[in-house]
């Protein structure tokens, strides 16, 4: 009977391998479901609650891209994957986009041959201290011992910094991130370095959060955003256009609470006509149809209602809107306009 | 004569008295084994104040335990700074940490039912005195599991099943004529049979289907059950086989098992995982889903059969050579002196080795979770830990995951002993 598995699994790869001549968007169309690399859980960003339904930020541009394709927020089949195993699921085309807040830079885009199809958060590396230390500043931190993970850019960008500002520092290695939290907690170093989101994340997870602080340098940038293959152009476009409209949404106003007020009727906005295709064929442009944003925006609001809801100031993680407001509120979230 | 000249004569014996206090019951034995001599007084003090320390510790934090919160924080609120543990996260999650958090939760019964079934199936094999009647259902086991876990027709199973059994008919057929033409023989008949059956079930997909699940939505303990299982009980005879043919006096099929164990044993199991995932995508064709946990199962088989052909093989060789000469003298072909012989003392000798592998492999399957499958492990570090309402929860989930995985391996290290035994036939 094993034979028979294997045997099938192999007719279904021959099938498979005739239909991936096709585009990615066909594919995903075909088969009713688009699959979607994710991380294993990362609080606010990715994690399936009791019910067993994923949830989350990079969760929501999931949802978006499937809802412009296929017309249904659920249809997706979310592949989690490890951070060494989500490059060759994307790939060997185990998977048609990867969302798992993944660094842009130029080795992955160039070398990798991948596409990064936008940024969906601005991420930077970040300190946390004591508030009992009395640092306002991480220029403040001569002398200090820092938990750092070990084989990170992290730990690169910590010596950088270190050095430019002329002050020393111990390093106290760390293997994983939940392994640094309870060495900072037991006061095995001064200052926990790692992402400023997850620095916000464990934070929260303390039992008297107030006693510690985030400080306000970041010393790197890491512009997070979703992925594709190089080679599937078109794909690519519908990928970049659904987060791209959750950013424009955001940015025009449109809500998941007026959406269906603003597309019924051809607005006085020319934009957001344009947008939720009351006017112009830009779906059409793209290989979908005209209410491709519309349904993209409403699989879980705009870009600003995503961000409030996963990791937004109200929730238990609090991340400020800081680089990620819209450009018009002096964040660097933007998007080319839609015409 | 008088009565005077007469000593005093006891006319009955002195009842027994009892053994002084300090000779007798608890007392003695706490003499004797706890505070025999000064060091060990020391000693015992020393303990006893260890285990104070560590209970008094750790009982009020379990028993002072908060069992129904929506979270962490809520938790704490609860607690409002006392020090107890949070064990809300397995009210809230067991079902996640047992089957996995896409299993369907209507179907929790399935895989259930099917470990029940498998502690009845197991039991023959295990324990000889059970009726010999129950091997029928260790037989049929197999494909009533998958058929169990996994879904679809029963078709599949079935026809695998009667693949089986054809295969075997063909074999005795042939068998006559040469062992190998019979195996040749029934390897044939049953990849025609099968062949032909896959269609059969494909057309008859709706008969006494279960709802299909595929092999992504495993996950939890299950999952770690389900392998170890399969691979122990696959890696047994494939180790046995190896162990034989490591031994073996034809150079080529000793050739392939010396490198086979030796390449194997050479690389650690989380590579073999890794390739099993990662490097098997890029050699198969674009979008094929050869199903991740049969490449997973067959790399711990592998790794595991090496491992047992080595203990196996220590069994062989701490045998006299006069008892496979006795075989030889006594006319008995090699497949009769081996199963007649050899094995039973060999295998008997590789007990406490064999068990050795199997309870670590069994942990082993925790590995899984780096290749992203959410076993316990997995499950833990991954969805749990991630989710904003639990995260911070460690020693409570670990500790469960702990206690899980010791009630198995403890079980397991306590039938070997009894088995040893049972088979203790040497007088020692």
């Amino acid at each position: 009977m094993k034979k028979s598995v294997i045997i099938g699994a192999l007719t279904v790869a021959g099938l498979a391998a005739s239909a991936a001549v096709a585009g990615t968007m066909d594919d995903v169309k075909a088969r009713g479901k688009l699959n979607c690399g994710v991380t294993t859980g990362l609080v606010g960003f990715a994690a399936p609650d009791a019910n067993g339904e994923w949830q989350g930020f990079d969760v929501g541009v999931c949802r978006a891209v499937a809802a412009a394709v296929l017309g249904d927020p659920k249809a997706v089949e979310f592949v989690p994957t490890t951070g060494k195993t989500r490059f060759t699921a994307l790939a060997s085309g185990e998977i048609d986009m990867l969302a798992r807040n993944t660094t842009w830079t130029f080795s992955r885009d160039v070398d990798l041959k991948f596409e990064f199809t936008g940024i969906n958060y601005y991420d930077g590396q970040g300190f946390m201290v004591p508030k009992d230390l009395g640092v306002g500043s991480a220029k403040d931190l001569d002398g200090a011992t820092v938990c750092i993970q070990t084989g990170t850019t992290t730990e690169l960008n910590l010596a950088d910094f270190f050095r430019s500002n002329n002050i020393s520092y111990e390093p106290v290695p760390i293997e994983t991130n939940a392994e640094a939290q309870q060495q900072y907690l037991a006061g095995a170093c001064d200052v926990y370095t790692t992402d400023a989101s997850g620095l916000a994340a464990t934070r929260a997870t303390f039992e008297d959060p107030s006693a510690h602080v985030v400080l306000p340098e970041i010393v790197s940038k890491e512009p997070l955003g979703p992925l594709v293959r190089h080679g599937d152009n078109n794909w690519g476009d519908v990928v970049r256009w659904s987060l791209n409209a959750l950013i424009a949404a955001e940015e025009l106003g449109v809500t998941s609470a007026n959406i269906a007020e603003l597309s019924a009727a051809a607005t006085n906005n020319p934009e957001v006509n344009r947008l939720l295709g009351t006017e112009g064929n830009l779906g059409e442009m793209l290989g979908l149809d005209a209410e491709w944003a519309k349904r993209a925006i409403m699989a879980g609001g705009n870009y600003g209602e995503l961000f409030e809801k996963n990791i937004g100031e109200n929730t238990p993680i609090g991340l400020a809107r800081g680089l990620n407001a819209q450009w018009k509120n002096g964040g660097l979230i933007y998007t080319p306009p839609f015409r | 004569m008088s009565d005077q000249s007469i000593a005093f004569v006891r006319h009955e014996t002195l009842p027994p008295s009892p053994p002084p206090a300090s000779e007798t019951g608890i007392v003695k034995w706490m003499r004797e084994n706890l505070f025999s001599s000064v060091t060990n007084s020391i000693l015992t003090l020393a303990a006893l104040y260890g285990i104070y320390s560590i209970l008094s510790g750790s009982m009020p934090w379990i028993l002072g335990g908060i069992w129904q919160a929506p979270s962490l924080q809520a938790c704490r609120e609860i607690l409002a700074g006392d020090s107890a543990g949070c064990f809300a996260v397995l009210t809230e999650r067991w079902h996640q940490l047992i089957f996995g958090f896409k299993y369907p939760q209507e179907a929790y019964w399935r895989p259930t039912l099917a470990f029940v079934l498998l502690i009845v199936a197991v039991a023959p094999v295990l324990f000889a005195n059970l009726p010999r009647r129950m091997l029928i259902l260790t037989g049929l086991y197999p494909f009533i599991g998958f058929w169990l876990i996994w879904g679809g027709t029963i078709m599949a199973p079935l026809m695998g099943l009667v693949g089986f059994i054809v295969a075997y008919m063909v074999f005795q057929r042939l068998e006559r004529s040469s062992f190998a033409m019979g195996a040749l023989g029934g390897l044939v008949a049953a990849i025609i049979f099968w062949t032909l059956g896959g269609y059969v079930s494909d057309a008859m997909s709706g008969f006494l289907a279960l709802e299909q699940i595929p092999s992504r939505d495993m996950g939890g303990f299950m999952l770690n059950i389900i392998l170890g299982t399969v691979c122990v009980s696959l890696s047994l005879p494939i180790g046995i086989l190896l162990a034989l043919g490591r031994q073996s006096n034809m150079p080529i099929i000793k050739i392939i098992c010396v490198v086979f164990i030796e390449f194997i044993r050479g690389v650690p199991l989380i590579t073999l995982l890794f390739v099993a995932n990662v490097v098997l995508a890029y050699f198969l064709p674009p979008g094929t889903t050869f199903d991740l946990i049969l490449r997973v199962i067959i790399m711990i088989t592998m790794f595991s059969s090496a491992y047992i052909a080595e203990v196996i093989r220590g069994g062989l060789a701490a045998l006299p050579r006069g008892q496979y000469e006795a075989g030889d003298s006594l006319g008995l072909d090699y497949a009769q002196s081996m199963r007649l012989i050899i094995l039973p003392q060999a295998l008997k000798i590789s007990i406490p080795g064999i068990v050795n592998v199997a309870v670590g492999l069994f942990k082993d399957t925790t590995l899984v979770s780096v290749i992203s499958m959410f076993d316990l492990v997995g499950m833990i570090r991954g969805p749990i830990l991630a989710s904003t309402e639990w995260n911070g929860v460690y020693w409570e989930l670990f500790g469960f995951a702990s206690l899980l995985f010791f009630i198995i391996c403890y079980g397991i290290s306590q039938y070997s002993q009894w088995l040893e035994r049972q088979l203790a036939t040497d007088h020692r």
